[in-house]
């Protein structure tokens, strides 16, 4: 397998003026293949989610970067602008935990789906259009030809999280990195996000950074976990091995902390999960 | 869209009658009004006199039924001093005004819209620094004090400008100067208070996770979502304009409603202060319903009835 | 995995952290930060003035003598009190301004905490009842929105009589709206916390509700604000002054001076423009201090003080 993904001792520090900061994440080594699935699994404050933004080059002063991001062979630690523009989106794709906040409230759907396109992939206006109803079929929205007008609002919190991720496929991404996508949603609408993200790295050998807190939705997405604490990675290996005879006192605290969870698990991946049209709005205002 | 327009009209009837009931009550908060509508030579024969041709030995109710007939009919009483109906002195004065308010409101919008948005983009760092003490500066000058410094170094020692006056486009440039001083720091703050949340909102995130550049993140994502905090202030200016005009009037005799206020003042003709505050009430009832419909226009969520959000 | 931690460490919570925090972080931050702290020391220096000296130069800045009069400044010929010229009258400007500082500050500062004080705690019952209460407490701040507060204040004093009194009744009324809008939004967020329900279950009457757990929540964004609109509010009393419808000699203000020296702009400029530098300075004082104070007390603003490294990396 082709490494894709190569990071060395990843250090992301926030500067104060009331002295040395604590850094948030402390020397994590990574690396992840071409395809592959990966758990970042954490409580919160863990550097998790950090961790991905550094990936993305989206940790803005304060915060400071140093260590050794690769990807595809491209250098992207202090790397400039440009070369970070030209990765973003096409090479690493991003979704966010907050799909209602991750998109344009005053755009409808459509024109944030074909603005990246025709920015991004250079297509016409017309092309990039049918390309965004098909998209949004792609990610289970029904009816997309009349939701591609409709406004991020308009959508249910489930769908909404599938259009961020129609936004992030639409650019043919060899990396997504998904930032806990399915912690505001309800465990039935969580269960049919996690299956389109597995379907869609499964159909287009996308490899996929997954950050997560949930061991259950861990098992569900990944082959391989990484266990983050205060920081540092303190487990990794396949997510079989990991759970099965966790070898670091963290890990064992983490399991032990969520009895059921593994039966909850069971529940999940056998029954179908309920499509999740029709399910409120979760803001109103 | 309806909805939130009908509940705009609704709360700012409420507040045209509020406007009314206060016109009412400033004439009433010493008893009776005589001495406000008299000259302060009348004689308490003359005081008697305008009490009963004036329905003043009324009771309060009755008198203020009568008043709101007469507010419905627009009727406000004649000026004193100018010897016409109030209402007709005070709306006369408003096209001076207005045309000096907007050109500075206009000014302060495109100077702060500017200047907020490259502090923001330079959050924290030189340009937002010297930007942030300049609009401080700006934002503690008294008008009136900028006015006079301003007529002294320009039109008393350079000699580049007019005193006073409005016939001529150089005799505008002061009193714009001096109206825009309230207005063009706060916008400022505002503006780039609004940027900075903009800009570091999700999808602005997100946006830039899709490999955006710089000015399609600010022109295209971020302006569009600032611009809701940016124009409902704007528009609270509105009301405020009217107190810098009403220094301009003073310092520079420059005609509207500033100086139709303080002549009534000083001449003593209480209707016409009454009629300029209900004129002035209604006008700034009126840019807030403006400031309503761009609100909606802008954002989907007022439009569409997902209430408006923060 | 060459750096992970021993296993005890990791059975407790990350260690405690030593850095500052709260009111010490500000003092930290105050102490590195001139701007903020030359405008503290304008201001503290300003105070000791208005409450020191005036008993002792009352009768010599209101001394006139008309052999004096339109003296220029920044001379010691008449003494050190002439040192910034005299008036009209041939009063010493520089005691006028000492005597116009104590007014000034006087009037500000009253009006500004009769207005947090009244808009707090009408907020406070407009957020936390709700219903009638608060939509009359808010068609009513609507409506004082609707009439521009110089306006209000030129009708209301012109029927009152000018005074110091009336002139911080007008200025605060005008400015409740602002302290009933901020608090009755912090209380309408509070109303639902959880230790305001357990309040309730417990028993406690609204009342005592709103007045230990919600009031010391809001009292520190009322002080934000207060600070914020004391230069605002100087602004207006001096505005007033200078229409000649605030103070009324022979308490004397800075606004008044300005507009003592009106008539005389071209030939003694000292006497309009020094007072006005005085409000100028002030202003700018309040208003850098709580512009600073706001950053200091907000973490997301923390990024504000610290050092940048040189060469260090862009934003993208």
């Amino acid at each position: 397998m082709t490494t894709l993904l190569e990071v060395e001792d990843l250090r992301v520090e926030f500067l104060t003026d009331a002295g040395p900061a604590r850094p948030a994440v402390n020397g994590v080594d990574l690396r992840l293949g071409a395809g592959e699935t990966l758990a970042l699994l954490g409580e919160s404050g863990s550097g998790k989610s950090v961790t991905s933004r550094a990936l993305m080059g989206l940790v803005d002063f304060p915060g400071v970067v140093r260590g050794s991001i690769r990807f595809d062979g491209t250098e992207l630690v202090d790397a400039p602008d440009r070369t970070l523009r030209r990765v973003r989106g096409t090479g690493i794709g991003m979704v966010f935990q907050d799909s209602l906040d991750s998109l344009n409230p005053v755009y409808t759907v459509g024109a944030q789906l074909t603005e990246a396109l025709q920015v991004r992939m250079g297509m016409t206006r017309a092309d990039a259009r049918s390309r965004s109803v098909e998209l949004l079929e792609a990610v289970g929205i029904v009816d997309a030809e009349q939701r591609v007008d409709a406004y991020p609002h308009q959508f249910s919190g489930g769908m909404r999280q599938r259009v961020c991720i129609a936004m992030a496929v639409a650019l043919r991404p060899r990396l997504l990195i998904a930032d806990e996508p399915t912690t505001a949603l309800d465990v039935t609408v969580q269960a049919g996000i996690l299956r389109l993200l597995r379907g869609l790295t499964e159909d287009t050998g996308m490899a996929m950074v997954f950050v997560t807190h949930d061991l259950a939705v861990a098992k569900q997405v990944a082959e391989r976990v990484m266990v983050m604490f205060d920081g540092r990675a303190v487990e990794e290996g396949s997510i079989g091995n990991v759970f099965a005879a966790p070898s670091h006192p963290y890990t064992r605290r983490l399991l032990s902390a969520h009895p059921g969870r593994a039966r909850h698990w069971r529940d999940l991946t056998k029954g179908e999960a309920r499509d999740d049209d029709g399910e409120e709005t979760h803001r109103a205002g | 869209m309806w909805t939130f327009l009908r509940r705009r009209l609704l709360t700012s009837g409420i507040s045209l009658v509020g406007v009314v009931v206060v016109v009412f009550f400033l004439a009433r908060i010493t008893g009776s009004p005589a001495s406000l509508y008299l000259p302060e030579s009348a004689t308490q024969e003359q005081i008697d006199q305008f009490n009963r041709l004036n329905g003043l030995d009324d009771p309060v109710l009755v008198q203020f039924w009568n008043f709101l007939v007469g507010a419905v009919r627009l009727d406000f009483g004649d000026s004193i001093w100018q010897r016409r109906p109030a209402l007709e002195v005070a709306l006369s004065a408003m096209p001076p005004t207005l045309s000096l308010a907007g050109i500075a409101l206009a000014l302060s919008i495109v100077i702060a819209l500017v200047a907020g948005s490259v502090a923001a983009l330079f959050r924290f760092r030189g340009p937002d620094r010297v930007i942030s003490v300049t609009t401080l500066t700006i934002s503690s000058i008294p008008d009136f004090w900028f006015a006079l410094v301003g007529i002294l170094v320009l039109a008393v020692n350079l000699r580049v400008l007019p005193t006073s006056g409005y016939a001529t486009p150089e005799a505008w440039i002061l009193p714009t100067a001096t109206l825009m001083l309230a207005p063009v720091g706060v916008l400022t703050q505002v503006v780039r208070g609004a940027m900075i949340d903009a800009l570091g909102a999700g999808f602005v995130q997100n946006a830039r996770a899709r490999g955006y550049g710089r000015v399609r993140l600010v022109a295209r994502h971020a302006l569009r979502n600032a611009a809701l905090p940016i124009v409902s202030v704007a528009g609270d200016r509105a009301a405020g304009m009217v107190n810098g005009s009403i220094i301009v009037g003073s310092v520079f005799a420059f005609p509207g409603i500033g100086t139709v206020i303080l002549g009534a003042v000083l001449n003593r003709d209480f209707s016409v202060i009454q009629a300029s505050v209900f004129v002035v009430g209604v006008g700034v009832i009126l840019v807030n319903i403006v400031v309503d419909a761009v609100y909606a226009l802008i954002d989907p969520r007022v439009r569409l009835g997902a209430g408006r959000s923060s | 995995m060459s750096s992970v931690p021993a296993a005890s460490e990791l059975e407790v919570v990350p260690a405690a952290d030593p850095r500052p925090t709260g009111g010490r972080l500000t003092v930290h931050r105050l102490l590195r930060s001139p701007s903020a702290l030359l405008s503290a020391s304008w201001l503290a220096f300003l105070v000791v003035v208005a409450v020191a000296l005036p008993p002792f130069v009352e009768t010599a800045a209101n001394r006139q003598d008309l052999s004096l009069r339109l003296l220029p400044p920044f001379s010691l010929d008449e003494g050190f009190a002439f040192v910034l010229g005299a008036d009209s009258l041939g009063r010493p400007e520089l005691l006028q301004l000492v005597m116009g500082t104590r007014s000034s500050l006087l009037v500000a500062v009253t009006a500004v905490a009769a207005a947090a004080v009244v808009g707090m705690a009408l907020g406070l019952v407009s957020g936390y009842f709700g219903g009638w209460v608060d939509e009359i407490l808010m068609r009513i701040a609507d409506v004082m929105h609707t009439i521009p507060s110089l306006l209000l204040a030129l009708a209301v004093l012109y029927v009152l009589q000018p005074s110091v009194g009336n002139l911080v009744i007008v200025l605060a009324v005008t400015r409740v709206p602002v302290y009933l809008r901020t608090a009755r939004a912090e209380a309408l967020a509070l109303r639902e916390r959880v230790f305001v329900e357990s309040s309730r279950a417990v028993g406690a009457r609204d009342w005592r509700i709103i007045r230990t757990d919600l009031a010391p929540l809001v009292v520190p964004t009322i002080r934000t604000v207060a600070m914020l609109e004391l230069a605002s509010v100087l602004l207006a009393a001096a505005g007033l002054s200078f229409l000649g419808i605030g103070l009324q000699r022979p308490d004397v203000d800075w606004g008044m001076m300005v507009a003592d020296g009106r008539a005389y702009l071209a030939s003694a400029w000292w006497v309009t423009v020094l007072p006005g530098v005085a409000i100028v300075l002030t202003a700018l004082a309040a208003n850098l201090l709580s512009n600073w104070l706001r950053a200091a007390e907000d973490p997301a603003q923390a990024a504000r003080f610290v050092r940048r490294p040189r060469g260090g990396r862009r934003a993208a």
